[in-house]
């Protein structure tokens, strides 16, 4: 196991070697990824580990991808998705054009579900869906939209809870062990790579979902990136956090209101 | 300096999966109020979204119970129970954090991932429990207990529904107590 000290020293390193700053990750979840990750690739121990990641820009970036939680799934919490197509989507629907970010999007199966409410709603053709991610790995797997297929049993329930009443098997074609997503769906996607910790604002949306990627940061990094979604969320719009995560430590929930009891608030000023 | 005021207290883990929830029935009605640590449940169980299991506990003791969400506070005298499919992790400064990556042990939560992480930072004044289950969550974990100077407590499989899990840690590290759930409750509440 690293210790504390060691984990300040990779952090420290990996941002004067590459510039990429870990400082405001917590520290305890940061701490098992690298454990994860050393014995993943084998190393001797902590120093040749870091050596390693100082000297071996390809390695460096192998680090990254595997530091970062790519865990989800579709239609997680089907409550949720139950709330966003009866009570949000149809506010949204009102508008024009609907501008979804979807950040840390990981490998995209949430974007998808999110495709399907709107292509049930009749709202997918007047929407744009940017989703990112830092890890291009994982974007390159969301754009393909190519799943396993031994989880799409669990997808399907969810989706039932979620309140579809389509044959989900109908938004997929199955095929060796895996499932791919219909073209129809990822039309409307656009995926780019963005760094929560550095890059800032490039749109204005209308919602914007971030669930369970605030739960790896500290509380200061948090508030930064509730600040920038702040920045993002045009008046009326709505943010969607995981279902342990909150805004309610961050000075900004003076301007939003929660949507009964959900992980969802909305703008108000 | 104040980081060092509040980190003397204790932390008791209970981890658990089948089996475990009936121990818990039996020792919470009779808890005395924990003043000097901090009380967490990790337990198996069906991945669902209410506080289901929360709220049952919390029936079922007059310990308070804190619901917890990330970068919840840690702190002496209250009860928290690990919210289902998250990870429950420990951060240097007395926060609990969350963690959605891969299950370990078919489990997540998972017992072996809120040891070694409370180890690390509780080290001699963290005490792991593990009770009855069917799978090898935990054993690992109060290995890593035991390393960092913790204590180990493990239910005595002869008393428990599913003997294999308080077995597999017996089967892997010398606890401080093996204890039937009669013994274990005298243990939760003449702790110091």
């Amino acid at each position: 196991m690293v210790n504390d000290r060691q984990l300040e020293v990779l952090i420290n390193d990996v941002y004067e070697y590459h510039g990429f700053d870990f400082g405001g990750y917590s520290r305890a979840s940061l701490k098992r990824r690298v454990d994860r990750l050393i014995q993943l690739d084998g190393f001797a121990d902590f120093t040749v580990f870091l050596s390693k990641v100082r000297s071996d820009v390809a390695y460096f970036k192998h680090m990254v991808e595997e530091i970062t939680v790519n865990v989800t799934e579709m239609f997680r919490d089907p409550h949720f998705y139950k709330v966003l197509r009866e009570e949000i989507l149809p506010m949204l629907a009102t508008k024009p054009f609907i501008r979804f970010w979807h950040a840390g999007c990981a490998t995209g199966e949430e974007v998808y579900s999110m495709a399907i409410l709107l292509k049930e709603a009749n709202l997918l053709h007047k929407s744009l869906l940017y989703a990112t991610d830092i890890n291009p790995l994982v974007l390159d797997t969301a754009k393909k939209g190519i799943f396993q297929l031994r989880m799409i049993k669990s997808y399907s329930e969810n989706y039932m809870a979620s309140g579809g009443k389509n044959d989900f098997s109908q938004y997929y074609t199955a095929n060796y062990g895996l499932a791919k997503f219909s073209e129809v769906l990822s039309e409307k996607m656009v995926f780019s790579l963005h760094n929560l910790v550095s890059d800032g604002s490039f749109n204005e949306f209308d919602i914007i979902l971030c669930r369970n990627v605030l739960i790896y940061f500290d509380k200061d990094l948090q508030e930064r990136a509730l600040q920038l979604f702040d920045d993002s969320l045009s008046k009326l719009g709505y943010l969607a956090l995981g279902t342990k995560e909150t805004i309610k430590f961050s000075p900004m929930q003076d301007r939003y209101e929660q949507i009964h009891k959900e992980k969802i608030w909305k703008k108000t000023k | 300096m104040e980081e060092n005021q509040i980190a003397n207290f204790k932390v008791v883990i209970v981890g658990g999966s089948a089996g475990s929830l009936e121990v818990l029935m039996k020792v919470l009605p009779q808890l005395k109020p924990i003043s000097k640590f901090a009380l967490i449940f990790v337990l198996h169980r069906k991945s669902a979204e209410d506080n289901t299991l929360e709220q049952l506990i919390a029936m079922k003791t007059i310990i308070p119970v804190k619901h917890v969400e990330d970068k919840t506070p840690l702190l002496p005298g209250f009860i928290y129970v690990a919210p289902s499919d998250y990870h429950l992790l420990f951060e240097t400064h007395h926060e609990l954090s969350l963690d959605t990556s891969e299950k370990v042990n078919y489990s997540r939560p998972s017992i072996d991932v809120s040891f070694e992480s409370a180890a690390g930072v509780y080290g001699s004044l963290l005490t792991g429990v593990l009770l009855s289950g069917a799978n090898a969550d935990g054993a690992y974990g109060l290995r890593i207990i035991k390393q960092h100077g913790g204590k180990v407590v493990v239910q005595d499989p002869a008393t428990a529904d599913m003997p294999f899990m308080p077995q597999s840690a017996l089967n892997s590290v010398t606890p401080d107590f093996v204890l039937g759930v009669e013994e274990l409750l005298h243990f939760i509440n003449n702790m110091k």
